[in-house]
Parts: structure tokens; sequence; C-alpha cells
């Protein structure tokens, strides 16, 4: 592994998904601090994005490990 | 606080065991292969008993070198445990296998194995003879099947004798094949090695494993975990379902009370938003999938229970995924196939650019279901397991242990805190399907009214 150019996709999936999913949690506690009776609905909205985004990265990162 | 604390301490004596056993491990290949070594060595402990420290240090290296030397010249020593690799490990505990081990002990499995030229083969994977000591290694190999490191494998060379055969160990060798760097498994029989083929399983190939002569239908870990857990879940709905039958307007009692809001939750803020108007013909299939895939994720999650790891498997996702498509796809309505097909409301020449990309996303959808459940659950019993490894490698795999000691105590509280997070992902991921799901059908089944058109 040491020295793979994979690691370094890998890391960067990493960084693509921890900006996207850290701009929807703030967003979210945003809009819930705005607007506290609408909480289950971002509840909801905010889970459903935040998987979509993930589910970005963990498909990079299995890509990542199978052309290992 | 102080349960924590017990729970942290009881960790920590288990994975200084499991140390201790490891250990143990790595110096068995070399007990038994240098035999006149370890006599000659007795007789000088016996001599000098004060100087026992040194001793045994020094008896280690050599312990160790000898073991290397065997294993270069024959191809044939148990080389795998010479040296500690983390990633081999973790694949290996994430991995579906032919025998369920808890600790030492190694529960025997049903085998039912097709191969073209040898017909159907029933058996219990006691037959292979599991070594405990090598992570469920058979020492015998039946009708050319063996099993190596708890996956069945079938031996290719056809001159390998049927029946029962007893065999030495199993090794590993990278060569390159087409330019592709390939590792292969030799076992090692009558003093000599014959190569095996990969196990067939679907992620098997997908791991660089390919199309194997033979096919596997066993009761693997994983099936039998997965049937242990529909049993359980049979037991506790049928018998929730029969209560509600009986005594309908009355209060919910025992696990009712536990089930009733999770069911509620999954109706109001899932199904009913996303499906709309026809929700209640979609909350079998939803209830079902939430359920079959959070018990199941609890199920991996009991530590020092053999870790099956069903919803971390790309067959067992994929079936889930293709449920999911079957039933979008055929309750899809007009509206849900013209947008696919030939979206309206745009000009003609952006509807040749959508189309493909819409034909594809049909496929996208569920293959993103599929890997997004399977890659969580995969990535938190791989973090796990590294975070255990990490005693394995401060400690050098039995040659430093003050090292190894150290080590254990940061490792078992990190793995504590992961596994703290893992049991919130478990929730997540199965309600994060479940909502996947009833989007997907309720983008399917929705009734359009088209106001843009009137923009247009």
């Amino acid at each position: 592994m040491t020295g793979s150019i994979v690691a370094i996709g890998m890391g960067l999936a990493a960084i693509g998904a921890g900006i996207g999913v850290g701009t929807i949690g703030g967003k979210a506690l945003e809009a819930i601090a705005r607007q506290p009776e609408a909480i289950g609905d971002i509840r909801a909205n905010m889970i459903l994005t935040a998987a979509l985004v993930e589910g970005a990265a963990l498909i990079a990162i299995l890509m990542a490990f199978l052309v290992k | 606080m102080i349960n924590v604390l017990k729970i942290v301490v009881a960790c920590f004596v288990f994975c200084t065991g499991i140390y201790a056993h490891e250990g143990h491990n790595h110096q068995h290949p070399s007990t038994t292969t240098t035999t006149t070594q370890n006599n000659g060595q007795t007789t000088n402990h016996d001599n000098t008993l004060n100087n026992s420290q040194d001793h045994s240090t020094h008896d280690h290296s050599t312990h160790s070198h000898q073991g290397h030397d065997l294993a270069a010249h024959t191809d044939c020593g148990h080389d795998s445990h010479s040296e500690f690799k983390a990633d081999e490990t973790a694949f290996h505990h994430i991995s579906d296998l032919n025998v369920y081990s808890i600790g030492p002990w190694n529960f025997p499995l049903p085998c039912i194995l097709y191969s073209k030229d040898q017909g159907w083969s029933f058996f219990s994977s006691s037959k292979f003879d599991i070594d405990n000591h090598h992570h469920g290694s058979g020492n015998k190999a039946v009708d050319r099947y063996a099993l190596n490191m708890g996956r069945v494998m079938r031996i290719i060379d056809a001159s390998f004798p049927m029946g029962e055969v007893s065999v030495q160990g199993f090794t590993t060798a990278e060569t390159e094949v087409d330019g592709k760097k390939k590792e292969i498994n030799y076992v090692c029989a009558n003093g000599q090695k014959y190569e095996l083929e990969k196990t067939s399983s679907v992620d098997g190939g997908l791991f660089g494993g390919g199309f194997t002569s033979f096919y596997d239908f066993s009761i693997t870990k994983n099936v039998f975990a997965m049937l242990l857990v529909i049993g359980f879940m049979s037991i506790l709905f049928l018998g929730m379902a029969s209560a509600y039958r009986r005594k309908p307007s009355t209060a919910p009692t025992g696990s009712q009370k536990l089930f009733e809001p999770i069911i509620l939750f999954l109706q109001d803020e899932v199904a009913k938003p996303f499906i709309g108007a026809k929700y209640e013909r979609f909350m079998p299939l939803l209830l079902a999938i939430f359920f079959f895939i959070l018990s199941l994720n609890l199920f991996g999650q009991i530590p020092f229970f053999g870790g099956a790891n069903v919803t971390g498997n790309l067959a067992v996702t994929m079936v889930l995924a293709i449920i999911v498509f079957i039933v979008v796809n055929l309750n899809g309505n007009k509206h849900y196939w013209e947008h696919i097909l030939w979206m309206p409301g745009i000009p003609a020449w952006v509807k040749t650019l959508i189309t493909p990309i819409e034909i594809l996303g049909v496929f996208i959808k569920p293959v993103t279901l599929m890997l997004r459940l399977f890659a969580n659950i995969t990535a938190g019993h791989i973090v796990i397991i590294i975070f255990i490894s990490l005693i394995f490698i401060f400690g050098k795999a039995g040659a430093e242990p003050g090292a190894a000691y150290g080590a254990s105590v940061a490792s078992v509280l990190l793995a504590l805190f992961i596994s703290a997070i893992e049991l919130l992902v478990a929730f997540i991921q199965a309600y994060v399907f479940t909502l996947l799901t009833a989007s997907y059908i309720g983008a399917a089944t929705e009734e359009h009214h088209h106001p843009e058109k009137n923009h247009h």
C-alpha cells in the first residue's frame, strides 16, 4: 500500500464527502434554529441528502479498493 | 460510569487474551518444524535457569528465522503467520466463511458443493478437521476440496486423490499474470504443492476471484446468521401480530411497546410523505427491508460472537437492491416512464441528451443502494478490526509484549468508540435504505400535474 496513488484518491474522496456532509449538517442546524417546529422534516431530508453525498464518497473508496 | 469502566476492563482482558492466543499461533509452526532445535535448547534451558529471560528472547528470534528458512526452502510452511498483515486480517474477518468461529471454538457448517466433473458433494465442514490455531484452516482435504482460512477452495490438479487426504498447510504466492499481480493459494500435501482455485462467491469474484469450476451452495456463516435472525424475527413479529389480532383495542404490551413507535415512525415519517396516498401497499415491503437490515446490522455488531458481516456482503445487499429495482419499475406509472424516455417540457435536442442519462439513472439508483449499505457496514467492521490490529502491529506479532500491552489500552478505547458510532450507523443505514426505497417508489408512482407546462 505504501506509495500508492490510490491512497491519495481515497483521501480526496473523504475530503469531498466531508465538505458535503458538513455543509448539509451546518445548513440543517441553521434551519432548525430558525424554525424549530420543522425539525422532523429537516432531519429526514438532511439524512437523505447526507446519505446521497456519502454514497458518492463510498463508491470512490470502493473503487480505490478494487483497483488496488 | 462504573458500568462503562467495567466494559473497558472486560474488553482489555479479552484483548490481551487474544494477544496471548495469537502469540501462541505465531510460535506454533516453528515448534512443530524444528524439533531438534527445541530439544537442544531444552537441555540448555535446564543448565542455565537464571538466564531464562535472555534465553527466551534469543529463542524467539531463532525460531522465526528457522521458520522463514524452512518456508523458503520447501515453499510449504505456515508462512502466512510469520508476519502480521493488518489488511489480510481485516479482509479475512469481514469475508464469508464455511465455519462459524467464536473465539477458539469452531462450529462446523454444512457444505453443499457442486462441480461439473464431480457432481454434488454434501458433507459437514468438520470433515476438514478444522485447525483451532490457524483461523479455521482444514487439516484434511475432502474430495479435492480444501478449507483455507475457513473458506472452501478446490484443488485444480486432477491427479490429487479423492476422499480424505491430510494436508500439511497452505501458502500464498504472488505471481504476475498478464501484467497483473495475482495471489495464488497453494495447499501442501504429500510433500507437494497443489494450486487452489479462489472461493466461489459473488463478492469473491469482485475481489479478484473470477469464475470458478465449482459452485458453493453451502450454508455459510452469513447464511446461518441470516437464518438465525429470520427465525428470531419471525417469532417476535408473528407473536406481536397475533397479539394485535386478539386484542386490537387494548394498549400495547411487551415487545409491542418497543416496536409500535418504530413502525408508526416509518409509516408517518417515511411512507406517507414520500409515497403519498398509496403508501399502505408498500408498508410491508418497507417494514421488512427496515427490520431485516437493522437486525442483521445489529447482529453483526455483537462483539466476540463470530461477527457475521451479512449486510456487509455485496451479494446480500445486491439481492435487496434488485428487489427494490423490481418493485419500483413494476409500479412505475405512465408519468414515470415518460420522464425517463421522453422528458416533457424541454426542447427536443436536450431530450436526446437527457434520455440516456435518465435510463442510466434507473440502474444507478439500485447500484448506489447496494454499495451504500455494503460500504458503510464493511467500513465499520474494517475500522474496528484495524484498531484491534494495532495491538499486533505495535507488538510485532509477539516480539514486543510491552508495546502490545500499551497499544491494547488505546486500541480497545478506540474500538469501543467506533463500536458506539457503528451502533448509530446500523440504525441510520437501515433508515436510509428504507427512506430511499420509499422515495424511489414515490417518484415512480407519483401523479404529475405539470404546472410548469403553463409557463412554456
